[in-house]
């Protein structure tokens, strides 16, 4: 049976663990803190987190950091809501 | 690098450490907006980060310590390590299950999570890169041995290796076994024997 | 509950498309109740907006370890535990 991009458990792998070790940055804390602070206000819950995270296409889910992910998935799931317009955050970007 | 070295006459793009991933920008656009829209609140987010930064394996090792010098305080950690945190003034966070595991002569654990991140960060801190890394959630669950030889830990003969794997709410706490000489020592100087990665399971007590 | 510590159990195999908490490893695998965890939300309703209610029993199951993986490489005693749902396991012989 096919495994979905997050099931890591056995996976064939030669890569070595890299225990180099790095401190949260502050966009890191601050996406960590958002999921929190929707979470808080009902609008993500960690479940939802982890489903968006599952949601990204492999390749992307592999190459993301793991606060990288985190915010695509507060992204995918805050969109699914209304909450976010499509394309929205984007465009506030270019301004 | 930048170049800037000439007037600023002219607006920058939202302000990032050049070292920084687009994500950065990204994220901070993303909490203007939801802040603006009074979606969630700045405080709100300001406390949390607090919260996050305040996390360490000392909170952990202290639970250690405890255990280790008073056995019906140990009874009582297994039985329910949320309480025994709180018992201490500690927070064992929003996880609503934290789990401790013991360590002994015949039983050595390592603690994953295959499927995220799940980990006891509340008592020990924000979880390494490592532990979140594809290989480690790999290779703990299928070659835990060769994971702990790759982390210099090699277990007695004839111990019984048990990896936890968090798939669910529970958040689990290694107690690693109190190192030999360290009787009379004083509960401080112990808890600074316990490491995370001892709590963790990739590593032994002191070193 | 409908398990009970000590009790032998296998992790159903079954194609579930979307969000669930059962490691793929693991699917198919025999193991023991080591004991019952309690009633806890359901993540794979509650991952796509629902309140995860009525609450699921979770069970800490163990396994063999050469049972979960043909090529085991540690010692034969290893073992391995993990949390799964109620509703993922079912009676084994």
């Amino acid at each position: 049976m096919e495994r979905a991009v997050h099931d890591r458990g056995g996976t064939p792998t030669d890569a070595p663990i890299d225990r180099t070790e790095h401190e949260l940055s502050d966009w890191e804390l601050l996406t960590d803190a958002l999921v929190g602070a929707l979470g808080g206000e009902g609008l993500m819950n960690v479940d939802e987190l982890r489903r968006g995270i599952e949601s990204m296409p492999a390749d992307e889910y592999e190459r993301a950091s793991y606060y990288e992910r985190w915010l695509s998935s507060i992204e995918t799931i805050l969109t699914e809501k209304g909450v976010l317009a499509p394309g929205e955050l984007d465009a506030r970007l270019a301004r | 690098m930048n170049d800037h070295d000439h007037d600023h006459d002219h607006p920058h793009a939202p302000i990032t450490n050049g070292s920084e991933p687009p994500a950065a920008a990204r994220v901070r656009a993303l909490e203007e907006l939801l802040v603006e829209r009074g979606v969630v609140s700045r405080d709100d987010v300001r406390r949390r980060i607090d919260w996050l930064v305040s996390r360490s394996p000392a909170d952990g090792a202290r639970l250690v310590a405890r255990a280790w010098v008073d056995p019906e305080f140990k009874q009582r950690l297994l039985a329910d390590a949320r309480a025994s945190a709180l018992e201490l003034g500690l927070d064992p966070g929003p996880s609503p299950v934290v789990v401790a595991v013991e360590n002994t002569q015949a039983v050595h654990h390592l603690v994953v999570c295959t499927l995220c991140s799940c980990y006891p960060r509340a008592l020990l801190g924000p979880p390494p890169d490592w532990y979140k890394s594809l290989p480690y959630r790999s290779r703990a669950v299928s070659d835990p041995r060769g994971v702990l030889t790759e982390f210099g830990v090699e277990l007695d003969a004839d111990v019984e290796l048990r990896v936890l794997d968090s798939t669910a709410d529970m958040r689990y706490l290694v107690i690693p076994r109190r190192p030999a000489g360290s009787e009379g020592m004083s509960e401080e100087d112990l808890a600074a024997l316990v490491t995370r990665d001892a709590m963790i399971g990739v590593a032994q007590p002191g070193s | 509950m409908k398990f009970r510590a000590g009790q032998r159990v296998r992790v159903a195999v079954r194609p579930h498309e979307g969000h669930h908490r059962t490691p793929g490893y693991l699917k198919g695998k025999p193991g023991n109740i080591e004991l019952v965890h309690g009633s806890f939300t359901n993540p794979e309703t509650r991952a796509y907006g629902a309140d995860g209610l009525p609450l699921q029993p979770v069970y800490l199951v163990g396994f063999q370890q050469r049972e979960v993986w043909p090529d085991y490489r540690g010692d034969p005693g290893d073992r391995i535990y993990v949390d799964v749902f109620e509703h993922w396991l079912e009676e084994a012989e």
